[in-house]
C-alpha cells in the first residue's frame, strides 16, 4: 500500500521510496526514509495535497508524490 | 618591508539554515541596517550581505537562501554550494559557517547540519525557537547536545534578541578553531568510492573537483550535476559514476537512499539522550489553529476572507496613493512653472521628469502594503497553508499553489505581484507566473474600461436591473485576462518551460506570532529595492516618451490662423486692466472643470462638431466678465495648439504611420497615437486622448466633456463616427491584454534576469492585444453592434 491510498487519520511506517528523481530525493531529504512513522492529518479542501506528520513536524505532499511512498504492510 | 600594521582582515561567515527557522530575523539582528542586497550573476537568487563587528573585528555575514539540503538540483541551489565552497567569484570564501536550526524540529534540521559539516569549515550552531520546542513538550539538554555534536551550540530566541551576545562570541571563537572533528556518516565503502573518484578527478582536471562535489555527483541521481557544466566535471568522471553506483548497490548501499538513511541515523545518534520528544502527542495551540485553518469548510472561509482583505487593501491603497502623488507632483510642477520659463525645459521637467518620478513612486504604497501582508502571512506560517489550500486549483494550469498569491496580487497591480513571485523556488514555475501576471486586469486598466464603457455602451440592464451592461463588460475584461493567462501559462509550461513537475513536498511550519521587526524590515527592503532598481529605467522611459510627444515642436508646422487667433486674444487680454484679468483667472480656476467652459467652435478640423451637446444647452452660465470670456477662449486655443503640436510630433507621426495597421481594429490615428503614448502606463491614454482632442491634459475618465467629445469624433472629412460600440470594446480588449506599462516590463527584466523576457512579454502581449481587438471589432461589426 502507498501513502496515497492510506485513509486520512491513519498511521503507517515507510518501507521504501520509489524512484530516483527530484521528488524521490526531496521525500528522502525531508525524512521519509524506511522505518519512519507517518500520520496522515488531513487533506486540502479539494482533496489534494495531503498534510502529514513526520518526525514531529507537518509536511504537505501531493497525492501523486505520496504514491511514491510505499508503506510497510 | 613596510612596518605599517595591516588592518585586521575582514572575515566572512556564511549563514545557512532550513526555511522557517528565523534565519532572516537572525541576519537582521546581527547585521542591523548595515546590509547590501544584490543578485548573484546569472541566476535570480538574491545576494544579501551584512557587516558586523565583534570585539572591534570586522565580519561579513553572507545570508544564503533557506534550504533543506545542500544537494543542488537547480542553478539557484548551486549558488549556495558555490558560495560555501568559495567557488563563487564575487563572494569572499567563507571562514566559518553559522547554521541556524529549529529546536522544535531538530532531526530534520540536523540533516542540513550533517551536510554543512562536510564542507570542512568551522561551524557554529544557533539553536533557535527553543520556546516553541518547550511548548511542544520537547526537552533539550544543550550541554549534552554540544558534546555529542562536538560543535559550539548557542541557544537563541532570535525574535526577542535572546542569546545574541553569546552567539557573537561563539562566532569570533569559531573562526580561529580548526575544521569540525565530526566523522562523515556515510558508510566506508561509499567513502572509498568518493576517494577513487577524487583520484580520477585529480588526474584529469586542475584543480580537481572538491570532495564535497564528488560526493554530490555520486549521489545525484536526478542528473542535474552531471549536466550542469561545472568546472572540474570531466567526461572521465561521469563515465566512472554508473559503475561506482552499481558496485555500491551490490554491496547493499543503495544510491541515493543511503544518504538520507546515514544522515538521519547520525541525527538520531546525536540527539540520543540530548532531546526527548513527549511520548504522547501533545495538543498544542499551533495544532488547534491548524485544524481550523486547513479544515475544508472553516479553512476555505478564512482563506477567502484573507485573500479578499489583501486584494481589497492593495486595490484600495492605489487611489489615495495616486491622489497624494498627484498632489505632490502638482506642487513640484507649480514650482517648476514659477522658476523655469515656458519651453522645452519646462515641458521636460513637468511631463518627463516629474511625471516619471511620480510614475515610480505611485507603485510604492501598493508594493509596501502587499509585502506587509506577505511578510505577515509568511512570518506567522499561513503562507505555506495558502499554497497548500490552492495547490489543486493551480495544478490544473501546470503551476503550484505558490503561484496563487502573486497572481491574485496582480489584479491590484502586476508590479508587487511579479515581485511576490520570488517565493516560488522552482525557476520554471516562477518564470511562467511572472510572465502571465501582467494579464490580470490591474487597477490601472479600470479608467480605460470606465471611460469606454460610460461613453459608448448603452445604459442597459437585464434581469430586473441586476445585471448592468457596462458592469458586465468590465467583468468580461477581468475574465478575458484570466482565461488568456491560463492559456498562456498552459502553453508556456508545455513548450519553453517544459520539464518535470517540481516537488510540492513542503513543510507546513508551526504557527507563531509575526515579529514586527522582521515584517517592517521586509516591507522597507522591498519598497526601497523597487525604487532603487527599477526607478531609473522607468524614469528614462518616461523621458523618451515625453521627447517623442514633444519634438519637433515647430510653430511653423501649425496652422497660422491658430497662432493668429492666440496672438489676437493675448493682445486683447493685455489691453484689459491687470486686476480684472487676475480676478477672472481666479474665478475660472475656482470653478469645477466642467462642461460650462465650452470653447467656441474651432476653425480647424476639430472633431467637435457644431452640434456639440454641451453647447446646445442654453441654460449654461457664461463667464461673466470680458476677461473671463477671453481667458476661456485662450485656454481653448492653447488646447488646440497643444493638440496640433501632438499631431505634428514624432508620436503623432507614429500614430499616422500605424493608422493602416490599427484601422482593422476600428481605430483612427488618434487612438493609435494614444495607445503608443500610453506605453509608460495604461492610464496615460485618458490624458493623451484629452490632449489629442484639444481638451487639455487634465481630463479624467469621469469627465463628461471628454466623453462627449469622443462620442462626437468623426473620421476626417466624413460624418462617420470613430467610436462605435465595437470600437469601444476593441479598445477595452486591447488594453486588457496589452503590455502598456513600462514599470511592469522593467520589473520583469529585473526578476527574470534578462531583458529578453521583457521583450518577450511586450511582444506576446501586444500580439494578443492586437488579435483580441481585431476579432472584437470585426465580430462586433459583423453582428451589427
Amino acid at each position: 500500500m502507498t501513502l496515497a491510498d492510506a485513509p486520512i487519520g491513519s498511521e503507517g511506517c515507510v518501507a521504501e521510496i520509489e524512484g530516483n528523481d527530484d521528488i524521490a530525493l526531496r521525500l528522502l531529504e525531508m525524512g521519509l526514509i524506511p522505518g519512519t512513522e507517518v500520520r496522515i492529518i488531513g487533506s486540502a479542501p479539494l482533496g489534494d495535497p495531503l498534510e502529514l506528520e513526520v518526525r514531529g513536524y507537518r509536511l504537505s505532499v501531493r497525492r501523486t508524490e505520496a504514491a511514491r511512498v510505499i508503506l510497510q504492510s | 618591508m613596510s612596518t605599517v600594521a595591516k588592518p585586521a582582515k575582514t572575515l566572512s561567515v556564511a549563514l545557512v539554515g532550513n526555511p522557517n527557522t528565523g534565519k532572516s530575523t537572525l541576519f537582521n539582528a546581527l547585521s542591523g541596517s548595515r546590509q547590501r542586497v544584490g543578485n548573484y550573476p546569472g541566476v535570480t537568487v538574491e545576494k544579501k550581505t551584512g557587516r558586523l563587528e565583534i570585539d572591534g573585528r570586522p565580519f561579513t555575514l553572507i545570508d544564503l537562501p533557506g534550504t533543506y539540503s545542500l544537494a543542488p538540483r537547480s542553478p539557484d541551489e548551486m549558488v549556495t554550494v558555490d558560495v560555501l565552497l568559495g567557488r563563487e567569484a564575487e563572494t569572499p570564501s567563507p571562514d566559518a559557517v553559522l547554521c541556524i536550526v529549529d529546536a522544535s524540529n531538530l532531526e530534520r534540521n540536523l540533516y542540513l547540519v550533517s551536510q554543512v559539516l562536510e564542507l570542512g569549515l568551522p561551524t557554529v550552531i544557533a539553536l533557535n525557537m527553543t520556546d516553541v520546542a518547550a511548548e511542544k513538550g520537547i526537552t533539550l539538554d544543550v550541554a549534552q547536545l554540544q558534546t555529542q555534536l562536538n560543535l559550539p551550540v548557542v541557544p537563541l530566541q532570535a525574535n526577542r534578541g535572546k542569546g545574541l551576545p553569546e552567539l557573537r562570541a561563539a562566532i569570533a571563537a569559531a573562526v580561529h578553531a580548526g575544521p569540525p572533528q565530526v566523522a562523515n556518516p556515510l558508510p566506508e565503502k561509499f567513502q572509498a568510492e568518493v576517494t577513487a573518484l577524487g583520484q580520477l578527478s585529480a588526474a584529469h582536471s586542475d584543480p580537481p573537483l572538491p570532495r564535497f562535489l564528488l560526493e554530490r555527483l555520486l549521489l545525484d541521481t536526478s542528473g542535474y550535476l552531471a549536466q550542469a557544466n561545472l568546472a572540474g566535471v570531466t567526461p572521465e568522471l561521469l563515465a566512472a559514476i554508473p559503475a561506482a553506483r552499481q558496485r555500491l548497490q551490490a554491496a547493499g548501499i543503495p544510491v541515493p537512499g543511503v544518504e538520507a538513511a546515514s544522515r538521519y541515523q547520525w541525527a538520531a545518534s546525536v540527539l540520543k539522550g540530548a532531546m526527548q520528544r513527549p511520548k504522547e502527542r501533545r495538543k498544542n495551540s499551533s495544532d488547534a489553529v491548524d485544524r481550523v485553518l486547513t479544515h475544508w469548510f472553516s479553512g476555505t472561509i478564512v482563506f477567502v476572507l484573507v485573500m479578499l482583505a489583501i486584494f481589497q487593501a492593495v486595490t484600495w491603497i492605489g487611489e489615495p496613493a495616486g491622489t497624494v502623488i498627484d498632489w505632490f507632483t502638482g506642487l513640484l510642477k507649480a514650482g517648476v512653472v514659477a522658476v523655469v520659463p515656458e519651453g522645452a525645459l519646462r515641458s521636460l521637467l513637468e511631463r518627463g521628469v516629474i511625471d516619471g518620478v511620480g510614475g515610480v513612486f505611485v507603485f510604492v504604497p501598493q508594493i509596501a502594503l502587499l509585502f506587509l501582508f506577505i511578510a505577515l502571512l509568511e512570518d506567522c506560517g499561513y503562507m505555506a497553508r495558502a499554497a497548500y489550500l490552492m495547490d489543486r486549483v493551480m495544478v490544473r494550469v501546470g503551476l503550484s499553489g505558490k503561484s496563487f498569491i502573486p497572481l491574485l496580487s496582480s489584479f491590484a497591480c502586476a508590479i508587487p505581484g511579479i515581485l511576490a513571485a520570488r517565493v516560488i523556488e522552482n525557476r520554471r514555475d516562477r518564470m511562467v507566473t511572472l510572465l502571465v501576471a501582467p494579464l490580470m486586469s490591474c487597477s490601472a486598466r479600470l479608467p480605460v474600461y470606465q471611460l469606454m464603457g460610460a461613453a459608448f455602451l448603452p445604459d442597459k440592464s437585464f434581469l430586473f436591473g441586476l445585471l448592468h451592461l457596462r458592469a458586465l463588460a468590465i467583468v468580461g475584461m477581468y475574465f478575458l485576462g484570466i482565461v488568456v493567462a491560463t492559456l498562456v501559462a498552459w502553453i508556456l509550461k508545455r513548450t519553453y518551460f517544459r520539464g518535470p513537475t517540481p516537488p510540492f513536498v513542503m513543510e507546513l511550519p508551526t504557527y507563531k506570532w509575526p515579529g514586527i521587526g522582521t515584517v517592517t524590515h521586509r516591507v522597507g527592503e522591498q519598497s526601497w529595492s523597487f525604487v532603487k532598481r527599477a526607478g531609473t529605467l522607468i524614469l528614462a522611459v518616461s523621458i523618451v516618451v515625453w521627447a517623442l510627444a514633444y519634438y519637433p515642436h515647430r510653430d511653423a508646422d501649425l496652422d497660422p490662423a491658430l497662432l493668429a487667433e492666440q496672438q489676437q486674444i493675448e493682445t486683447k487680454l493685455a489691453a484689459l486692466p491687470p486686476e480684472e484679468v487676475a480676478a477672472a483667472e481666479e474665478k475660472l480656476s475656482a470653478e469645477e472643470p466642467s462642461e460650462d467652459q465650452l470653447p467656441t467652435t474651432s476653425p480647424i478640423d476639430a472633431p467637435t462638431p457644431s452640434d456639440s451637446p454641451a453647447e446646445s444647452k442654453p441654460s449654461e452660465p457664461l463667464p461673466t466678465s470680458d476677461a473671463g470670456v477671453l481667458l476661456t477662449q485662450l485656454q481653448d486655443v492653447n488646447n488646440r495648439i497643444a493638440g496640433a503640436h501632438l499631431e505634428n510630433s514624432f508620436l503623432g507621426q507614429m500614430g499616422h504611420a500605424v493608422e493602416p495597421a490599427v484601422k482593422p481594429l476600428g481605430w483612427d490615428w488618434r487612438l493609435g497615437c494614444a495607445a503608443i503614448a500610453s506605453f509608460p502606463a495604461r492610464e496615460v491614454i485618458v490624458a493623451t486622448l484629452g490632449i489629442i482632442y484639444n481638451l487639455g491634459e487634465d481630463e479624467d475618465e469621469s469627465s463628461p466633456v471628454l466623453r462627449d467629445t469622443l462620442r462626437n469624433a468623426t473620421w476626417k472629412g466624413t460624418d462617420r463616427p470613430i467610436f462605435t460600440i465595437p470600437v469601444a470594446l476593441s479598445v477595452m480588449v486591447f488594453f486588457a491584454l496589452c503590455a502598456q506599462c513600462a514599470a511592469t516590463l522593467v520589473v520583469i527584466n529585473k526578476e527574470a534576469g534578462h531583458w529578453g523576457w521583457s521583450l518577450f512579454s511586450f511582444v506576446y502581449m501586444t500580439a494578443l492585444a492586437y488579435i483580441g481587438a481585431l476579432v472584437t471589432y470585426q465580430l462586433g461589426t459583423w453582428i451589427g453592434l
